[in-house]
């Protein structure tokens, strides 16, 4: 019976389907391991950093890299790679978790307004307009005056600014998708509406939110630097990428090695993003694939 | 008089998936004056022939490998893309299959006809305005003072065919290229088309080469037809020779797989199922409300195959899905079996929808892309409880083989199926809940003939094995006549009449429902 090659690839759901395919990719495996080695690294980054973070050393100032300070040194003799480190605990989690909220909110958001349509539509997406409208540093500065400043407050508040864009797609796809016809054969078997949008419409509209989603994690990172330069994110001693790329930018022309450094650790990221999220999108798309 | 001579003309395709000869060795000619019908289904090559000819296709993928084709003492295949583009829209001129998409929106027809007047000719823009006028009126459309000035979306299909023929014609071109102009048009459209460009060719004593897919439709105007199979030419000849002596197998299977036979009704006690009262369903577009369905009353026994006729526009896939509960009907009642469903609760609805399925137009639209055969087949038996995770995969299984489907594509996606493999997916869809009436929407129209032919028998086999009610929703009459008991005429969302087969084949009464039978193409030699 044909029993026996079933069994062989049990795989039945997409997500298998299409790690099995992602696997195929090196390119996007090689983006998925410095991702993995980012994050193991920054997660263990108290017990294998080679100095404290606010360990300083005046008399060195800032030093080119050497056997010592792999990196170099800041201008206050503080090991950059240290820095990096704990910088990069900072903005791989406000990279992620601004994302991940944005993702869950803008997804469901924009799959529930496309696909009931009229006006619910109307006034989810209305309240999608005001929000795009508000001045993004007001929010950001009233969050911190009322709630004081701290760091789940500044994911979240990234994370909520960033679900518009996100929605828009994700409707704009839904109300494309649910005019097909196996949208309609769905309902004529009995799905409920939830059920459709999670079966049926969200794994079809994939792969732009992926795309997204790659461009969406960088930015995060970046607004968080910029709002760290203004006094309204992370304060020294405590950094991120964003702040030593910044704070680099200043001293360049004197302490290239400060620039340079955290620099490359963001656009290696933003390539290991990059390349992951074209690796996804072909893996979640069966006709891409040739097997 | 040989018009264009095509020798020993070989299309191969290089693409990332391999190599693969498209045209092979193909030999033909046309004359002066006639009608030369090229018959093929999708993937035979009759299109890329004819394209390649007037170097439309793009290279690479394709390479033309060998052969001749000379029209008018030059070989077309050895012309720069400046002296093809002189030829052309001049001598060859080309129709389209859908009219929709041929016409530019946002240019006026009279701006879209001049263009090649104007390119080719160097005429005036008040003399080839005249001209166009001329045009429009041997089109067949009417006030072409008023029409010249509108854009393409105030035409209907079939006047935007016309439109499309006009430009074709504009130049005097000596060879007219159609590609499948009429498969997109209703069937009394159809008629029109096919009568226009007969007359046409006649008046002007131009050559014509026309493209289809369906024997029937060329079978009233062609002088030569040529039978295209995957890259090959199979069979040639005059019309009359391959419509009575067809010695090539496929050529017999073509002709075999028109449907011709009327189904004799055999009548039980009738039961109804399903009983339609009033039905009224009306869409409010904002400034105007289209009455699609309007007061619609029938009732479908059980076991019994209804019909549903009409053209586009005439309601006849909106009262299927009105009474599937799939729109939101305006007033009037719908029963399955004494139940009224349009007084159901949602979660009523929910377990009732189990009852009644659907099979659907366009099997490409209607399977999930994302979703492997076993998702789609798994998932109605596991929504309905029908089966658990345990037994489900032999529920699936079993339906793969009832419907036909190897058991070694349960992990494919949609897309690695041919048009009906599809239609086969989507109809073990439809059957895993063993409904008792189905609600088939033209599910045969977006297939090749001989696969429609298939299909059809699938569907008939399957309705007898299950006991199955269906509504067959279709504007192909020769296909219903072939599987319905009983057929309902629509016309503009209001029954124009009842009957069973053969008595509505035979004695039509009313005159919409006798002009529908006359454009049934190819009836007066099939009928033979």
């Amino acid at each position: 019976m044909a029993h026996i090659d079933i069994n062989a690839e049990k795989g039945t759901s997409l997500w298998e389907d299409a790690w099995r395919r992602l696997k195929k990719n090196r390119l996007a495996l090689f983006g998925l391991g410095v991702l993995v080695l980012f994050v193991v690294s920054a997660l263990l980054t108290p017990w294998i950093a080679p100095y404290a973070y606010d360990a300083q050393n005046l008399d060195l100032g800032a030093t080119p890299p050497s056997a010592q300070h792999w990196l170099g040194t800041d201008i206050f003799g503080r090991d950059l790679l240290t820095q990096i480190m704990y910088g990069g605990r900072i903005s791989l989690a406000v990279g992620f978790v601004a994302t991940a909220v944005a993702l869950v909110i803008g997804v469901t958001w924009g799959a529930v307004a496309g696909y009931i349509g009229g006006r619910v539509d109307a006034v989810m997406m209305r309240i999608v307009d005001i929000l795009y409208a508000l001045p993004f540093m007001i929010f950001i500065v009233l969050l911190m005056v009322v709630f004081g400043r701290n760091l789940l407050l500044l994911f979240l508040a990234i994370g909520a600014v960033e679900w518009l864009t996100m929605a828009r797609i994700m409707r704009g796809q839904v109300q494309a998708l649910r005019k097909q016809e196996f949208v309609e054969a769905a309902i004529s078997l009995g799905l409920s509406p939830m059920t459709i949008i999670r079966r049926h419409l969200v794994p079809n509209a994939l792969g732009p939110i992926i795309v997204y989603t790659t461009l969406t994690i960088p930015s995060v990172m970046l607004l968080e630097a910029f709002l760290s330069f203004l006094g309204l994110g992370i304060q020294p001693p405590k950094t991120s990428w964003g702040l030593l790329i910044s704070y680099g930018a200043e001293t360049m022309e004197e302490y290239p090695w400060l620039l340079i450094f955290p620099g490359l650790a963001l656009t290696t990221t933003l390539f290991a993003l990059n390349f992951l999220g074209d690796g996804l999108r072909d893996a979640l798309d069966v006709r891409r694939s040739a097997d | 008089m040989n018009l264009l001579e095509v020798r020993d003309l070989q299309v191969d395709f290089n693409t990332r998936n391999g190599h693969t000869i498209a045209v092979n060795k193909i030999s033909f000619t046309v004359k002066k004056g006639e009608i030369t019908a090229i018959i093929g289904e999708s993937g035979s090559g009759k299109s890329v022939a004819c394209y390649s000819l007037l170097g439309l296709l793009p290279q690479p993928p394709a390479s033309i490998e060998s052969g001749t084709a000379v029209f008018e003492g030059r070989d077309l295949l050895t012309l720069s893309e400046s002296e093809l583009r002189q030829i052309r829209g001049r001598d060859i001129a080309m129709i389209f299959q859908d009219p929709m998409t041929c016409l530019n929106p946002f240019m006026t027809i009279g701006d879209q006809l001049i263009e090649p007047l104007m390119f080719h000719k160097k005429v005036s823009k008040a003399s080839a305005l005249a001209r166009a006028k001329e045009l429009l009126v041997e089109v067949g459309i009417r006030d072409p003072e008023a029409t010249i000035n509108n854009y393409p979306h105030e035409f209907s299909g079939g006047m935007r065919q016309r439109v499309m023929i006009a430009m074709a014609l504009i130049n005097e071109p000596k060879l007219l290229i159609a590609d499948e102009p009429t498969t997109a048009l209703d069937v009394t459209i159809q008629a029109q088309i096919l009568k226009l460009v007969a007359d046409l060719q006649k008046k002007r004593d131009i050559g014509v080469i026309f493209i289809s897919h369906d024997l029937a439709v060329v079978a009233d105007i062609a002088d030569q037809i040529i039978v295209m199979e995957k890259g090959f030419v199979v069979e040639q000849g005059d019309s009359n020779a391959i419509f009575t002596a067809a010695s090539h197998p496929y050529t017999q299977k073509l002709l075999a797989a028109i449907p011709s036979d009327t189904k004799v009704t055999t009548l039980n006690d009738p039961e109804p199922l399903i009983q339609v009262k009033n039905l009224k369903t009306y869409f409010n577009t904002g400034t105007t409300v289209v009455k699609a369905v309007d007061d619609v009353s029938f009732d479908i026994n059980r076991g019994e195959i209804v019909g549903l006729v009409g053209e586009s526009g005439s309601g006849k896939s909106t009262i299927g899905r009105s009474i599937l509960r799939l729109l939101p009907i305006t007033s009037g009642h719908i029963s399955l079996d004494g139940q009224d469903l349009t007084k159901l609760d949602t979660n009523t609805l929910k377990q009732t929808r189990r009852r009644m399925q659907m099979i659907f137009q366009d099997p490409y639209a209607s399977l999930n892309p994302r979703m492997s055969v076993y998702d789609t087949l798994a998932e109605p038996l596991l929504l309905h409880k029908i089966e658990t995770r345990k037994t489900v995969e032999h529920a699936v299984l079993r339906l793969m083989d009832e419907v036909g489907l190897a058991r070694a594509f349960i992990r494919k996606y949609p897309h690695e199926f041919s048009g009906g493999q599809r239609q086969r997916i989507a109809i073990g869809r439809a059957l895993a809940t063993k409904p008792e009436f189905i609600v088939a929407d033209e599910p045969v129209s977006a297939l090749d003939v001989t696969i429609q032919a298939q299909i059809l028998d699938l569907m008939l086999d399957l309705g007898k094995q299950y006991g199955l009610t269906m509504l067959f929703v279709s504007h192909d009459l020769a296909v219903v006549r072939h599987i319905a008991d009983r057929i309902i005429v629509l016309y503009h969302g209001k029954i124009v009449e009842t009957g069973t087969s053969e008595t509505l084949f035979n004695t039509p009464q009313e005159a919409y429902t006798k002009s529908l039978l006359a454009s049934i193409p190819g009836r007066n030699r099939l009928a033979s």
